[in-house]
């Protein structure tokens, strides 16, 4: 008895080992950073001068691409739940011998890079492509509009890239509902679809919320889908901009303090979503 | 009280059957419930008691046949349109609604207006008083048990489905709860029927047993009806234990002469439920009076034989008793009447002619003795 006592924190060791060197480090790295003196540079040295304006600085000027980000990763999300649901509930329930299959399929884009599949949508979504030439014949497109290059195609973009992302934990939480469950509601007077919402639903709840989350927190950060589909400043999320002000202006202050504001604000929109669904216990 | 519109009637199933691919799971099944009744549906699994069940809530389609209760046909009624409710098995009480919420669910797909009486009533019936705000998952298996009762009752169905609904509780649990659900029979007075493979709860609940094998009944009648007077081996057997020995009838004048083995014993006619000259006499193992073979039979049926184990368990003593032609049977003997047989012993074992039934020999001896033990 007494040697298992120790038994369970020499386990943890490898794992708080492991986030002390590779997220607890880094984090305090790029809080740091966020509050070095601006004028610095790489060549000359930053200098730690708890320059809190930087946030400021980075809210004032970045906040359409915050406000942009936030709404494409939410439209993407909606839509990923519309798309998610019905599908995981036919392979939950409908698909017979075909689940395994199914779920292969859900999983299937994971064997390719996001990148190419990312790129593949440029071709997709192109001006000369298929699908933009029959949106022109059913004039659904006028003759000068694109695709590419629009809204529409990061939230596509979006949608799809992270749709296994949505579809997995609502599967998941769909395939525990006992079906003798939907048979008593249908016993206590409840047809299909009254059964659907007062049993499925709330069961399905769990799911739902996991599925948001894994989408919404990547895809308000991403910014490979709008530098490929969006191709410019007016679809630009402020990934891009954290991506910019890192690689190319080498502005480490600013794009630390922006990193550090996209998750704080993720962070509080988050807990804020956690208790209006009132699953606690996902937490 | 909520269906003011009675149908008033008993349940009828008409030449119901429904098969499963190439598996007939029942099979041109009629029966008459009375209203009112403690109906059980007894047999082994697989017999088609619960597919029988399910046609009746609509939970499964009739592949013919149909389903009445009163004049109106349910058949392909859509379940939530009936009026029946169930308990499940598993109870299937809704796992992310309180006890209140699980029990007003059907009341409130009825959009009756002020469920909060109701539900208070009938929690209380069922001794839930003060559970309201719990959820099923803080509950015992018998108390979810009786939400689940409670849940299919506040509705007042015209029939009450009990699909194995003692089945996960323990022993002691399972006998009160036997009480304690024909108490709350006979106070709501609707139908109740209950489908169940253990044959003693069949018989504690139920005013009337149907017992089915392979998708047909066997027989139908009171618990006594059918442990007094099995008319197949498979009843004899699954009902209780039977003692089934081959005979020849010699005599049709009055009461049936049967010659067994070269013992002759009388069989009454209204328990023959055959014609046939090859018949299986049955006995029950605690009709049998066993005596020494030195003193006095008691009864006017008798057969000889040499007691091969005696094992006293209590209530009772039980021999197996080896025939001169070397059937086994069995003899349970009150310890009241100790009659100091032990192993090696010779004996006679009588009977009354009046506790005799006779079956006709043209079916498997042991019909419902092997499902019986596949099953426990």
């Amino acid at each position: 008895m007494r040697a298992r006592r120790w038994l369970p924190y020499a386990l943890l060791i490898p794992g708080i080992l492991w986030l002390a060197i590779f997220f607890i480090a880094p984090m305090f790295n790029l809080g740091a950073t966020s509050l070095y003196d601006p004028t610095g540079s790489l060549d000359t040295g930053y200098r730690m001068t708890l320059h809190v304006a930087n946030y400021s600085d980075a809210l004032t000027q970045y906040y359409p691409q915050f406000l942009r980000s936030f709404l494409y990763a939410g439209i993407a999300t909606i839509s990923a739940l519309t798309i998610a649901y019905p599908l995981s509930y036919a392979i939950a329930f409908k698909s017979g011998r075909w689940k395994n299959f199914l779920l292969i399929l859900v999983i299937a884009p994971f064997f390719t890079s996001f990148l190419v599949r990312t790129l593949a949508w440029t071709a997709i979504l192109g001006d000369n492509s298929t699908f933009v030439q029959f949106l022109h014949t059913i004039h659904l497109l006028g003759p000068q509009g694109r695709i590419l290059a629009t809204p529409v195609a990061v939230i596509t973009g979006l949608t799809y890239n992270f749709l296994p992302f949505m579809t997995l934990p609502l599967y998941a939480s769909l395939e525990k509902i006992d079906p003798r469950l939907i048979e008593a509601s249908s016993d206590l007077y409840a047809s299909a679809f009254t059964g659907f919402r007062k049993v499925t639903v709330p069961l399905s709840m769990p799911g739902v919320v996991a599925g948001t989350l894994l989408t919404f927190i990547p895809a308000s950060g991403d910014y490979i889908n709008a530098s490929l589909l969006g191709q410019g400043a007016r679809t630009s999320m402020i990934g891009n901009i954290i991506d910019s002000a890192f690689l190319v202006r080498l502005a480490y202050p600013l794009a630390a303090a922006l990193s550090f504001s996209l998750m704080a604000i993720i962070v509080a929109l988050v807990i804020f979503y956690i208790r209006r669904a009132g699953t606690e216990e996902l937490v | 009280m909520v269906h003011s519109e009675s149908l008033g009637g008993d349940l009828q199933l008409v030449h119901l059957s429904k098969i499963f691919g190439t598996f007939t799971a029942v099979d041109n099944l009629t029966l008459v419930i009375p209203k009112g009744s403690f109906f059980a549906l007894l047999g082994p699994s697989g017999c088609g008691k619960t597919t029988t069940l399910r046609m009746v809530a609509g939970l499964e389609e009739p592949t013919s046949g149909q389903i009445l209760i009163g004049e109106k046909d349910i058949s392909y009624e859509r379940p939530y349109r009936r009026p029946v409710n169930t308990v499940f098995q598993s109870y299937a009480l809704f796992p992310h609604l309180d006890i209140f919420e699980n029990v007003a669910f059907g009341l409130r797909r009825r959009k009756v207006k002020d469920v909060k009486p109701a539900v208070d009533a009938i929690l209380s019936l069922v001794e839930l008083d003060g559970f309201a705000r719990r959820m099923p998952a803080q509950l015992s298996g018998g108390q979810q048990q009786r939400v689940a009762v409670a849940r299919a009752l506040i509705n007042r169905p015209e029939v009450l489905l009990l699909d194995e609904p003692l089945g996960a509780l323990d022993l002691k649990l399972r006998r009160q709860m036997q009480i304690e659900l024909k108490r709350i029979q006979v106070e709501v007075g609707i139908t109740f029927v209950h489908v169940t493979h253990d044959q003693e709860e069949a018989m504690t609940m139920a005013d009337t047993i149907a017992v089915m094998n392979a998708g047909k009944v066997e027989q139908m009648g009171s618990p006594t009806e059918l442990y007094e007077n099995p008319r197949t081996t498979f009843v004899a057997n699954f009902l209780g234990q039977s003692n089934l020995i081959a005979g020849k009838v010699v005599d049709r004048a009055g009461d049936l002469g049967v010659d067994l083995y070269g013992n002759r014993i009388q069989v009454p006619r209204a328990r023959t439920s055959t014609n046939s000259e090859s018949l299986w006499v049955g006995v029950r193992p605690e009709k049998i009076n066993i005596t020494l073979s030195d003193k006095p039979v008691l009864a006017a049926n008798v057969i000889p034989g040499v007691v091969t184990d005696a094992s006293y368990i209590g209530v009772s003593t039980q021999y197996l008793v080896k025939t001169a032609w070397g059937e086994e049977l069995m003899v349970f003997e009150q310890n009241l009447l100790n009659s100091g047989a032990r192993p090696g012993d010779s004996v006679n074992l009588s009977w009354d002619p009046a506790h005799t039934f006779a079956l006709d020999a043209n079916q498997d001896v042991d019909a419902g003795v092997e499902v019986l033990e596949a099953d426990s």
